[in-house]
C-alpha cells in the first residue's frame, strides 16, 4: 500500500511569535522551525502500518521552500522512504491542498494522512479541500486507525464523542493523538536518512485563494489581581460582581 | 446575493455556538443589504428553528431527512452546497467545530469559494476588499486575512461574537431537500459513542471551565474539581500530562495539542501554565489561576490568582458558589 504523508514545516510550540517591523509578515529570525506536531503522529502511524502489512512505501510530502528540507530529511530518519518537496512558499491552505492534491494523484496514493491541523496557521482545512479535489472521503480529525486489507476503520473526534467511520482507499485522513506514540529518529535513521530520495518538484495550480493583509499580537493582560489564600471566597463575589462571568 | 448561515442542531436545540453563528450571518447581511437564510443540520425542531428570527434570521431550510440527524461529510456538504445555490449565497457562516470546518473545507473547493476558518471579528468589506481576523499561531496572534474569492466562507470561532436575542422575532422554517441519494452517505458513521460529560457540559461549548494539573496530585481528587464546576454549571478540563497518565480521558486535554477552549471563565487549578497548555485557553475572557508557587507561569496571562493550596482553596471555592446561588 502507498501512504502519503503531509507534514508541515513550523514554529516550535515555544516560540515566541513576533513579526516584521510592517506586521506583514512573521519574524523567522532566531525561530527554531519542527514538523507540525499533529503531522508526526500521521508519519509514525503510516510507518506501523507499513510494517503491520509487510509491504508498500511511506513518501513524505512537504509544500515549501529549500529551508524545510532538515524537517524532511528528519521525517526520512524517523522511517519514510523517501520524499518529495514542492518547491514553493506555502502562499495559502488551498495553494497547498492543490499542490498536494496533483502530487497524490500523480503517484496514485492510497492513504493520504495529514495532521489535525498547522499549529502555525491553525486552518483545519486542507485535509478536507485535498479530499474534495481528489473527490475521496476525508475523515478529521482522526485518533485512531486501523486497515484491514483495503478498508480502514477510523475514530472520528466530534464535539462531545467520537464517531466510527469506515471508508475504503484512498482517502484522506487528519491525525491526532492518542492514535499512536510518535517516533523520534534513532542514529541508523539518521545515516539512511541521508541517502534516499528526496525529489523537488514545481508548483502547480490555479494559487492562492487568500492572502494575509497584517498579523497582530492579542492585547495585554492588565496583570493579575491577587487574592489572599485565607479569604478565598472573595475571588467568586468579584466574579460575580467585577468580570461577570457567574 | 445573500448570506447562508449554517446551524448545528443536537437533540432539537440549536448549538449555542450556532447561536453565534446566526448572529454574524444577519450582521453580514446587514453589512451587505442583503437577508440571512440559515439551513440547518441535525436533529431539530420547528418551533427551534423559527426562534433563529432573535438572531436576525429571516427562513431556515431543513431537511428532515432522518439519516442527517449525525454528522455525514458528504450528505451535509452537497445539503449545504445546494441551499447556497438555491438562495445565491455569496457568503457562507458556518462554525469552526469538527463540523462546520470539515464542511467548510469541502464546499470552499465546491464552490471555488474563499475560506477563513478560525474567525474572531465581523468582516470589513472596504475598498473593494473583504477582510476577516482571524486568530494564527494556536492563540499567540492574529492575522487579517484577505479574502479574494467573488464567494466567501468563513468559520466562525466559538465563543468570538456575542450572540443577538431579539425577543419575539421569529423565522419561517421552510423544508427543502437536497436529493440526497445513498452515495451520499456513504461516508456515514458506522456508530457514534458520546462521552459522559460531567454535570452535562460539554467543554467545547462550555462558558466556563474547571480545570486541573500535575498539581491535583492524583485521579482520586478529581472530586474537588467536579464539585467547583457543577456548583458553577462548568465543564471539567485537564493538561496534557494529566490525561498522558489517564488520570483524566483524552478528551478533556486543552492546550496546544489537544482542544482549544474560549470560555468566559477559565479556572486553572495545579497547571504550572505551560506556553503549549496557554495556547489552548488563553483566549479565555477570564482567566483564574490558583497554584501554590507565586512565580508559577500561568499567573502573567491570568485575571485574578490565589496562591494557596489547591486542596484547601477548592473547597472554600466551592462553598462560596453554593452561597451565593
Ligand atoms: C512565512 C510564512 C508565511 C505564511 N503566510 C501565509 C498566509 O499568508 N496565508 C496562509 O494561508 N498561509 C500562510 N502560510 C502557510 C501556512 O503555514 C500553511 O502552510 C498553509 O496555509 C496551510 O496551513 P493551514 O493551517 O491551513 O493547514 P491545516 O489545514 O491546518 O493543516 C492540516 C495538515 O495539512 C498538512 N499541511 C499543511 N501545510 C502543509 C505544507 N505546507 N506542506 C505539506 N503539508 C501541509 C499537514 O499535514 C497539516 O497537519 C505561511 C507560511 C509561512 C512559512
Ligand atoms: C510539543 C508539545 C506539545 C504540548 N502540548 C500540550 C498541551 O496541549 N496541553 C498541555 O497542557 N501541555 C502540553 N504540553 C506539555 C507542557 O509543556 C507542560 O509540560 C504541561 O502543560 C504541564 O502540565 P501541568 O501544568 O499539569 O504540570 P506541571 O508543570 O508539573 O505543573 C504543576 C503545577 O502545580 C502546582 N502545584 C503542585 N501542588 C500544588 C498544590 N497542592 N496546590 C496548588 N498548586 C500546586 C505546581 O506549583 C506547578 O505549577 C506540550 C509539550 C510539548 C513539548
Amino acid at each position: 500500500m502507498k501512504f502519503l504523508v503531509c507534514i508541515s514545516n513550523v514554529p516550535d510550540t515555544t516560540t515566541k511569535i513576533t513579526f516584521t517591523p510592517d506586521n506583514k509578515e512573521f519574524n523567522k529570525a532566531g525561530v527554531q522551525f519542527v514538523i507540525n506536531p499533529w503531522d508526526e503522529y500521521a508519519l509514525t502511524r503510516a510507518i506501523e502500518l507499513k510494517e503491520a502489512q509487510g509491504s508498500g512505501t511511506v513518501t513524505v510530502l512537504n509544500v515549501g521552500e529549500a529551508d524545510t528540507e532538515p524537517n524532511i530529511r528528519k521525517a526520512l530518519a524517523i522511517g519514510a522512504d523517501d520524499a518529495i518537496r514542492v518547491n514553493a512558499a506555502p502562499k495559502d491552505a488551498y495553494f497547498v491542498a492543490e499542490q498536494i492534491a496533483a502530487i497524490a494523484k500523480e503517484g496514485a496514493y492510497d492513504v493520504i494522512l495529514m495532521g489535525k491541523e498547522s499549529i502555525d496557521y491553525n486552518g483545519f482545512q486542507v485535509h478536507g479541500m485535498v479530499g474534495e479535489l481528489l473527490g475521496i472521503p476525508t475523515v478529521a480529525p482522526a485518533m485512531k486507525l486501523d486497515m484491514s486489507g483495503n478498508t480502514a476503520t477510523l475514530e472520528r473526534e466530534i464535539e462531545g464523542g467520537k464517531e466510527i467511520v469506515e471508508v475504503n482507499t484512498p482517502f484522506v485522513a487528519s491525525c491526532q493523538q492518542p492514535m499512536c506514540e510518535p517516533r523520534i529518529p534513532n542514529m541508523r535513521g539518521i545515516m539512511t536518512a541521508r541517502t534516499k530520495p528526496l525529489k523537488v518538484v514545481e508548483p502547480t495550480g490555479e494559487g492562492a485563494r487568500t492572502s494575509v493583509a497584517e498579523y497582530a499580537l492579542p492585547p495585554k493582560k492588565q496583570g493579575v489581581k491577587l487574592i489572599p489564600a485565607e479569604s478565598a471566597g472573595e475571588l467568586i463575589k468579584l466574579l460575580r460582581n467585577e468580570a461577570k462571568v457567574i | 446575493m445573500s448570506v447562508l448561515v449554517v446551524v448545528e442542531c443536537d437533540g432539537g436545540e440549536v448549538k449555542k455556538s450556532s447561536l453565534e453563528v446566526a448572529s454574524y450571518g444577519s450582521q453580514v447581511a446587514q453589512m451587505l443589504g442583503t437577508t440571512a437564510t440559515a439551513v440547518a443540520v441535525g436533529e431539530a425542531t420547528e418551533a427551534n428553528l423559527a426562534q433563529l428570527g432573535e438572531q436576525g434570521i429571516s427562513k431556515v431550510l431543513y431537511d428532515a431527512e432522518p439519516r442527517l440527524k449525525d454528522f455525514v461529510n458528504g450528505a451535509y456538504t452537497k445539503l449545504i452546497a445546494a441551499a447556497a445555490e438555491k438562495e445565491g449565497a455569496q457568503v457562507i457562516v458556518l462554525a469552526n467545530s469538527n463540523i462546520g470546518a470539515a464542511v467548510g473545507s469541502r464546499l470552499s473547493v465546491r464552490l471555488k469559494a474563499s475560506l477563513a476558518t478560525n474567525v474572531v471579528e465581523l468582516p470589513k468589506n472596504e475598498g473593494g476588499s473583504f477582510t476577516v481576523k482571524r486568530g494564527a499561531f494556536s492563540g499567540k496572534a492574529f492575522a487579517d486575512v484577505v479574502l479574494t474569492g467573488d464567494r466567501k466562507i468563513l468559520a466562525v470561532k466559538k465563543n468570538s461574537i456575542e450572540a443577538l436575542h431579539e425577543a419575539g422575532k421569529t423565522a419561517t422554517v421552510e423544508s427543502f431537500s437536497a436529493s440526497l441519494s445513498d452515495a451520499d452517505f456513504a461516508d456515514a458513521p458506522k456508530q457514534v459513542v458520546m462521552q459522559d460529560q460531567a454535570g452535562g457540559v460539554l467543554l467545547p461549548e462550555a462558558d466556563r471551565v474547571v480545570s486541573g494539573g500535575r498539581g491535583m496530585k492524583g485521579p482520586e481528587n478529581w472530586h474537588l474539581i467536579e464539585d467547583l464546576a457543577k456548583a458553577l454549571g462548568a465543564a471539567t478540563a485537564c493538561s496534557k500530562p494529566v490525561s498522558d497518565v489517564d488520570w483524566r480521558p483524552h478528551h478533556e486535554h486543552v492546550g496546544q495539542t489537544g482542544i482549544t477552549v474560549s470560555p468566559n471563565l477559565y479556572i486553572a487549578c495545579g497547571i504550572s501554565g505551560a506556553i503549549q497548555h496557554l495556547a489552548g485557553v488563553n483566549s479565555s475572557k477570564v482567566i483564574v489561576v490558583i497554584n501554590k508557587d507565586p512565580e508559577a507561569p500561568f499567573f502573567k496571562a491570568a485575571d485574578y490568582g490565589i496562591v494557596g493550596d489547591v486542596f484547601e482553596i477548592l473547597p472554600k471555592l466551592t462553598q462560596a458558589v453554593k452561597e451565593l446561588n
